[in-house]
């Protein structure tokens, strides 16, 4: 148990706060790391996600990238992003390049079949008064579908952001930094007191990060009468 | 692109034949990967299932119980195997109080999810017949909840055989143990065997699993198709099916 009394101690060492190795810098490359990754993720997904949604089509496609978004083991799909980088662009390949791929492939799953299932659930009846109240395509979309869908997506960005923030101290086994580092590096030198912080600072930031999107969450959410969310389909 | 397939293609006969040279390491690695597996996935069900029970009878308890599982489900699975280190050690306790962990949210909420969604004449049409809560659980509410238990229990599967890999770092990483080997000494072929078998392992189980679903609740058949969304909205509070 003492060791979670120089855990304490660690965590609040200033010599800990500053320089390279320091807990401002590894939690701003973790973050940054995986900002990049969620944003490209939603940039490239809620588009298609809307736009298949909206023609309720393309189902097989949504449910083959849901599955096999599930089943990819993080691990091994940073461990192969890491090989194709080793092999085409070497100089590229220890951290920053290959961790951003493997995150920014495992948030797309999450994200665009949440898009697409929100979409797709709206009623048809209510798409057909839109339609009969003279709305175009694209204010059927962006009036009422998205508005609708708005809290599954959300839910989708929650939880790609969170597997993200997860996922990204495994950067620290392929040579990148972030918060892992603490937990590789106090591994390999036997430190067990630096690998229990860094393992403290990670749960964390993906506590936070939890929390934070699941507060957009509830901002994104359209008040209904009941004051609740339209049920998730 | 030509070169990256050529160049992958050279790591995947070198990998290939180190399998071959290595056969009886892969097994033992893979049946590791299986036993840590079930275990967590096992284990994790026999916490679920009272607590989903429970949380079923009195919806008051669902909150706190999903929210602690929910945080149990957030802490990155790398950081919760290396904060047990000091308590549990490198053993397989270790790993498997990590796994069993992020098994719980997926179980309970799935459990419940199928139990909620039994309509409620079919309740009164069991009541009516003299059924008492006991056997209104075991041979109505369970056998039409079963597809949504047996949906959670092979995302629970697969999820864990993932999370396996990552417990290398402790030395129980089951195939994963490859991959690291591989990071640490180089070695690219032991890398990508380590990656393709664990991700094959994971399809396959997936597949297995989306079988016995189906054969275990053939009046499911054509819903089970419907896309599952990967998380539902915060606010929704209840599961609603």
């Amino acid at each position: 148990m003492h060791t979670f009394g120089q855990v304490f101690q660690w965590l609040t060492d200033p010599s800990h706060w500053s320089g390279s190795d320091g807990i401002p810098v590894r939690v701003l490359q973790h973050v940054e790391i995986s900002a990049v990754a969620v944003a490209a993720a939603a940039i490239l997904a809620i588009p298609i996600g809307l736009l298949v949604g909206h023609r309720r089509r393309g189902a097989f496609l949504a449910v083959s990238i849901a599955n096999v978004g599930r089943s990819v083991p993080s691990f091994a799909i940073l461990s192969i992003a890491f090989l194709v980088f080793l092999n085409v662009a070497p100089s590229f390949a220890f951290g920053f390049g290959p961790t951003v791929t493997a995150l920014f492939l495992l948030a797309v799953p999450p994200i665009l079949t949440n898009t697409y299932v929100g979409v797709q659930a709206v009623d048809p009846d209510m798409v057909e008064a839109a339609r009969g109240m003279g709305m175009t395509e694209p204010q059927v979309l962006l009036r009422l579908e998205v508005p609708l869908a708005a809290p599954l997506i959300m839910a989708g960005l929650r939880t790609s952001a969170v597997t993200v923030v997860a996922t990204a101290t495994l950067a620290a086994l392929i040579g990148g930094g972030g918060l892992g580092r603490y937990i590789v590096d106090g591994f390999h030198t036997a430190d067990t007191v630096k690998v229990v912080s860094g393992a403290v600072l990670v749960a964390v930031l993906a506590v936070v990060t939890e929390l934070l999107f699941a507060a957009i969450e509830r901002a994104a959410t359209p008040r209904t009468s009941s004051g609740s969310a339209p049920p998730p389909s | 692109m030509m070169s990256v397939a050529g160049l992958l293609g050279t790591v995947g006969v070198s990998g290939w034949q180190w399998i071959v040279g290595n056969r009886g390491e892969v097994w033992s690695r893979f049946l590791e990967h299986v036993e840590l597996t079930v275990i967590a996935v096992v284990v994790g069900f026999v916490i679920s299932f009272p607590l989903a029970v429970w949380a079923h009878r009195n919806r008051r308890v669902y909150a706190p119980i999903t929210w602690v599982a929910g945080l149990l489900y957030t802490i990155p699975s790398l950081a919760l195997f290396v904060i047990l280190i000091p308590i549990t050690g490198l053993t397989v306790l270790t790993a498997e109080i990590g796994l069993i962990s992020y098994t719980l949210l997926i179980l309970i909420r799935n459990i419940v999810a199928g139990l909620s969604a039994v309509p409620e004449d079919v309740k009164e049409a069991a009541r009516g017949m003299g059924y008492t809560n006991g056997e209104l659980l075991w041979h109505v509410e369970l056998p039409l909840a079963l597809p949504a238990i047996m949906a959670g229990i092979r995302i629970a599967t697969v999820s864990t055989i993932g999370l396996v890999t990552v417990a290398a770092l402790i030395g129980k990483g089951g195939l994963g143990q490859f991959i690291l080997e591989g990071l640490q000494t180089f070695f690219q072929a032991e890398i990508l065997t380590g990656t393709v078998l664990s991700f094959a392992f994971a399809l396959a189980a997936d597949g297995l699993l989306l079988l016995a679903e189906r054969a275990l609740t053939p009046w499911a058949r054509g819903r089970t198709t419907r896309v599952r969304p990967f998380a539902t909205p915060r606010k929704a509070g209840f599961p609603v099916t």
